[in-house]
């Protein structure tokens, strides 16, 4: 990995996003209030872009790229720009950008379009504009990267499912460089009014900024947030060859699904934990090898429990099954730090486990994993090392190996393992 | 009611710039879409779309391929506005 970029609730860029975290800041922002009014939205709030798309893109740009296409072209050109904008062989070069719901303003807007002003009205480029491999086709182009260009469309674990793809694209030899990463943009309100008909959501309206707690007792659900991550990864030799400064490696990666129903996860937790277990595995390491943990944790009540156990079974090499309760609590609590990033960011869904891949990157580069914040209380289910308020310093020296997950309704589980020498 | 020449050039080229991004001193009488505004015939039929809109025309699709270049388009748009 050797180029980050980020436009998120808590900054236009990788660095102002990670110095927020830090700092313990909150990204949620109120919504328009017409929505609470006319459409009777139980929910207030959202974690809003921080740095909106037109202050940073020509118009041309804006008008042909949808919102989620936008976030991601801004991620990936400081993404490129980070990395030193490598010099590649086009036909070596591909992108992977997920998302979880595709161009979901441009393809309700057209509609409103179509109903209230006729089919006539309707833009030209409102197809090229909606479809959820958008953003990737966009940057394909932009950055004339011919080696392919992918969409993973796993919900929530789109993200990191790109960067589990870009990193088996470079191990096939399919290419040297990958521009990898996720977004999204479905602030809108008929997405938040059918993830609170979920009762997915957090309905704290009278406290937006703690809303988001995970593995708090308190937690009601998640704060849909917005934005997009990208990062540039390269082949050991790619990167070598050109003298490029290396932030972490891909270590491992895993893969599972659920296979048990299409929104809520495995309640045993054991699909997860194959997800770890095989990403550990991959990277030639042990559970007791990891000592940092970007959990999915999206601040649900069933979620953060389940990923829990399966963290602590997966992280105490001993534990087979997430659900054998005797062996869990012989077990302890694993050493390895867990960090909740979503109580700052709110929930990004399919750009989340990109955003939180930087987040991992950075916790490996600056040898500190970052606060969960809004915790009350710890859930005495949760028998983790979670990091709360503030950063908590990682090992100071060594090669060090951190997990982030990402869970996507779907029963999709992606895990990956990244080192830093 | 008739449309002024200079005012649907205007609106013409309000539209080519924020579709283009070129300067508006670019956009000219007698410049070509295809060769000198480098506009395609998505970025063309969204223009067309848009000057239908902001000057309540009709342009059928098959007169598209004629309004070759800002003049043509712009004297086409003030006859559909006559004839409207």
């Amino acid at each position: 990995m050797t180029g980050i970029g980020a436009t998120t609730p808590l900054g236009g860029t990788a660095a102002d996003t990670w110095q927020a975290v830090l700092a313990g800041h909150s990204g949620v922002r109120p919504l328009p209030s017409e929505w609470i009014e006319r459409y009777e939205l139980p929910v207030s709030f959202a974690a809003q872009i921080a740095v909106e798309p037109s202050e940073v893109l020509a118009t041309p740009e804006l008008r042909r790229l949808d919102r989620s296409a936008q976030f991601a072209m801004i991620a990936a050109r400081e993404a490129w720009a980070d990395a030193g904008t490598p010099q590649t062989d086009p036909t070596r070069l591909a992108t992977v950008v997920g998302t979880g719901i595709g161009g979901v303003w441009t393809m309700l807007g057209a509609w409103d379009t179509v109903r209230e002003r006729g089919a006539r009205r309707v833009l030209p480029m409102t197809v090229p504009m909606l479809m959820p491999n958008s953003p990737t086709a966009n940057i394909s182009v932009a950055f004339g990267a011919k080696a392919g260009a992918h969409t993973p469309v796993s919900a929530c674990a789109s993200g990191a499912e790109a960067i589990l793809l870009a990193a088996r694209t470079i191990r096939d030899g399919r290419a040297d460089v990958v521009i990898a990463g996720g977004t999204e943009a479905a602030i809108h309100p008929m997405p938040l009014a059918a993830f609170a008909k979920m009762q997915a959501l957090s309905l704290r309206n009278d406290s937006p900024a703690t809303a988001s707690r995970p593995f708090c007792t308190t937690r009601d659900g998640f704060v849909m947030g917005e934005g997009a991550g990208v990062l540039v990864l390269e082949s050991a030799e790619h990167a070598a060859a050109r003298g490029a400064r290396v932030y972490a490696q891909v270590a491992g990666v895993g893969s599972t699904a659920d296979a048990y129903g299409v929104a809520p996860p495995d309640p045993s937790g054991r699909g997860q934990l194959a997800a770890m277990r095989t990403a550990i595995d991959d990277a030639g390491l042990v559970g007791a090898d990891i000592v940092h943990v970007n959990a999915h944790a999206t601040a649900t009540p069933t979620g953060d429990t389940i990923e829990s156990l399966a963290i602590q079974a997966t992280l105490s090499d001993a534990v087979p099954d997430p659900a054998d309760s005797a062996d869990l609590a012989n077990a302890g609590v694993p050493d390895a730090l867990v960090s909740a990033t979503k109580s700052m960011t709110g929930h990004l869904l399919g750009a989340a486990g990109a955003i939180e891949t930087i987040f991992t990157v950075l916790a490996l580069r600056d040898r500190t994993a970052p606060p969960t914040t809004n915790i009350e209380q710890l859930d005495p289910e949760v028998h983790l090392n979670v990091v709360c308020d503030r950063p908590a310093p990682l090992p100071a020296r060594g090669k060090i190996a951190a997990l982030n997950n990402a869970f996507g309704f779907g029963g999709h589980n992606i895990a990956l393992v990244l080192t830093a020498p | 009611m008739g449309l002024e020449r200079q005012e649907v050039l205007a609106g013409l080229t309000e539209i080519i710039v924020e579709e283009t991004g070129l300067p508006a001193e670019a956009v000219e009488d007698d410049k070509s879409f295809v060769e000198d505004l480098d506009v395609d015939s998505l970025s063309m039929m969204t223009i067309v779309t848009l000057a239908e809109d902001k000057f309540s025309v009709r342009i059928p699709d098959d007169a598209v391929k004629d309004l070759t270049t800002v003049g043509a388009a712009v004297d086409y748009i003030i006859g559909a506005g006559e004839s409207a």
